[in-house]
């Protein structure tokens, strides 16, 4: 592992129970995010991303547990610390930015107030320091006059605003690690592109690393570095931005980049989906999760889920039949 | 020329803003719009969260009424119509819902759901009715062994699917499609947006489609109206308004949006702020806050919708 990487996770598989019965919905995860670099994690509804990103400050909901895996952030052992460490890890270690920031916000206390709690639980500082400390990170996110609408309460600001104030609360302690679950997909698309900016802003000036969670391609090709593609609570791909559109290995990511929407087409473009439907978590299949809606599945991918290889520098792949980059061409 | 199918003439809808005691303030999601839907057309309707564009959807299938303005179907002007006629009237337009999951009833099964509107307009007898439902099944590309199913039983894009075979049944001649793929992954999206032009193109359909997605509308639009608070800013051919957008809103979507192509990133800029409210509407120009070529005349002057043929824009200094 790199001096300078803030999250990894490898080979993690989580069990949920579901009623009586049990399932996995992560079966062989794989993330690593150094300081000042964007990864983004990018995958369908129910390919596990979020409960991936969740394991790595072990906010998993009550009946989901780490099964087997390595899980790190800035260095700790995330598997092996108590209550304490785990407290001490939320919030000064790593800060966690939502979907929903309405949701996550608390109505009745003001924002300021809100941002200023986080210093002084994880700080320890007294109030007028707390203050001090908030006004500042509001400001470093964006936030107009941020000392005269200390005293504001959510629901007086607009989504863009609220999601700053969350992007505050995750930046407050100056954590090396920020993980922003959908952090755009509430806001209108003019909005979004102003919460992009600013978050690769903050990788540049403060150095944190920044795992960004989306089903958007878009997003991640304006924001991210690096990408992680989950399919199926596996990890199928890892590699640059620029290879996961123009030189990717994986007929998932293939499949994926072909079917997002450009706006380079016209009405008589047929679009590319992918045919099928993702799997059932709580019916595993033996082999590939991805096999089942994969033109390139040969005999041996039904049989047992191929490892996650490293295929070069920073590219790591599980496929047994990978798009080859002279095919492409 | 005949008339259009679909004709909404400077159509206004005000609602009481939400917290304001005995109606003081109303809010204005829409403000005098006009929209032509012709036949075989397809149109969209493009516009952030609380432009209005859902509720003209909601105007145009009479699940709500104009304040002021006509609506007008097939050159019939609504307010001319009995209720009887109305109701017959109705059948020509049907909405496809935005959130196919919360519009199917959990409790009937995907057969009940697609034959419910054959039903209550009783067309044809009861093994008639279930004869046209398997047919609808097939043309939506479901199978037919779904249809003693329930909904929470189909994954997001077959209930997608399951809405928009419901629609079909009563033999519309336009469909109005509030944001069709939006809850869908992207995989499953591609085949919606696919079925929806088949459909289209098999039945001569003209489709209306209201949708925050810029590409979404570039796949499946013809013509594009833009709106912003209530108003259309734009209006022209998809292809001429995405690639030379005239008004400085359209161009600030089409710099905002995500192309999924990492090499285009130094060409984009967010305008900057957000949409004002619908509540307290600034004098002038709604656009006028964020514009980057606002001008003073801009904060006195409301512009109105103007152009020659094609193309329209309400702008007092438009790019094109």
């Amino acid at each position: 592992m790199a001096a300078d990487t803030v999250l990894a996770i490898e080979g993690l598989a989580l069990n949920a129970r579901i009623r009586r019965a049990t399932a996995q919905p992560v079966a062989d995860a794989h993330v690593e995010v150094r300081a000042g670099e964007i990864v983004g994690l990018v995958g369908e509804s129910g390919s596990g991303k979020t409960l991936t990103a969740l394991s790595a400050l072990r906010l998993l909901p009550d009946n989901i547990e780490i099964a087997a895996g390595r899980v790190e952030v800035g260095g700790q052992d995330v598997r092996a610390l108590d209550e304490a460490g785990l407290a001490a890890l939320r919030g000064s270690v790593a800060g966690m930015v939502f979907q929903d920031p309405i949701g996550s916000l608390n109505p009745s206390l003001t924002i300021g107030r809100q941002v200023a709690e986080v210093v002084r639980i994880h700080q320890h500082a007294d109030r007028a320091a707390a203050d001090a400390r908030a006004v500042e990170a509001l400001g470093l996110v964006g936030f107009p006059h941020a000392r005269e609408r200390f005293d504001a309460y959510p629901h007086q600001l607009s989504g863009g605003l609220r999601q700053r104030v969350m992007i505050a609360m995750a930046i407050a302690n100056e954590p090396r690690l920020v993980i922003a679950d959908e952090p755009t997909t509430a806001l209108d698309v003019t909005v979004q592109a102003q919460i992009l900016e600013l978050l690769q802003s903050l990788v540049a000036e403060l150095g944190i690393g920044v795992l960004l969670i989306t089903h958007d391609l878009g997003v991640i090709a304006n924001a991210a570095d690096r990408v992680t593609v989950m399919y199926g609570g596996r990890t199928v791909e890892q590699c640059s931005t620029l290879e996961a559109f123009r030189d990717m290995r994986h007929p998932y990511t293939e499949a994926l980049v072909a079917s997002a929407p450009t706006l380079e087409g016209s009405e008589d473009t047929v679009l590319r989906g992918i045919p099928g439907a993702p799997p059932d978590p709580t019916r595993p299949e033996p082999g590939c999760p991805f096999a089942p809606r994969c033109l390139r599945a040969l005999a041996g991918c039904v049989v047992a889920p191929p490892a996650f290889t490293t295929i070069g520098d920073g590219r790591a792949l599980a496929c047994i039949n990978p798009v080859s980059a002279v095919a492409r061409v | 020329m005949s008339s259009p199918l679909l004709e909404l003439r400077d159509v206004t809808r005000t609602y009481r803003a939400p917290g304001t005691a005995f109606g003081r303030k109303r809010l204005h999601a829409l403000r005098g719009v006009t929209v032509t839907v012709g036949e075989g057309e397809s149109v969209a309707l493009v516009g952030e969260s609380g432009c209005g564009k859902s509720t003209l959807a909601r105007i145009a299938v009479r699940l709500e009424s104009a304040e002021t303005g006509e609506v007008v179907v097939d050159g019939v002007s609504r307010r001319d119509l009995s209720r009887g006629q109305l109701r017959h009237g109705t059948t020509e337009i049907q909405l496809v819902p935005q959130d196919a999951g919360a519009a199917l009833d959990p409790r009937m099964t995907i057969a009940g759901s697609v034959g419910e509107p054959l039903a209550i307009h009783r067309r044809g007898t009861k093994a008639e009715r279930e004869a046209r439902v398997l047919d609808l099944l097939d043309e939506v590309g479901l199978d037919r062994s779904l249809a003693d199913r329930f909904p929470h039983q189909l994954s997001g894009g077959q209930r997608q699917r399951v809405v928009i075979a419901r629609a079909l049944a009563l033999e519309p001649k336009l469909l109005i499609a509030d944001e069709p793929v939006s809850a869908l992954d992207v995989s499953v999206r591609a085949q919606v947006l696919n079925l929806l032009r088949e459909i289209r193109e098999r039945r001569s359909l003209a489709l209306l489609v209201i949708s925050h997605d810029l590409a979404v509308v570039r796949t499946i639009s013809e013509r594009i109206d833009v709106m912003y608070l209530g108003r259309i800013v734009e209006s022209g051919p998809t292809a001429a308004v995405i690639e030379q957008p005239a008004h400085p809103y359209t161009a600030a979507l089409v710099a905002a949006f995500p192309d999924p192509d990492p090499t285009t990133r130094e060409r984009r800029a967010a305008p900057e702020g957000e949409v004002p409210s619908p509540v307290d509407l600034p004098l002038g120009c709604a656009f006028a806050g964020r514009c980057p070529r606002a001008q003073d005349d801009c904060r006195v002057t409301d512009p109105v919708l103007v152009g020659d043929g094609e193309r329209r824009v309400a702008c007092l200094h438009p790019l094109v």
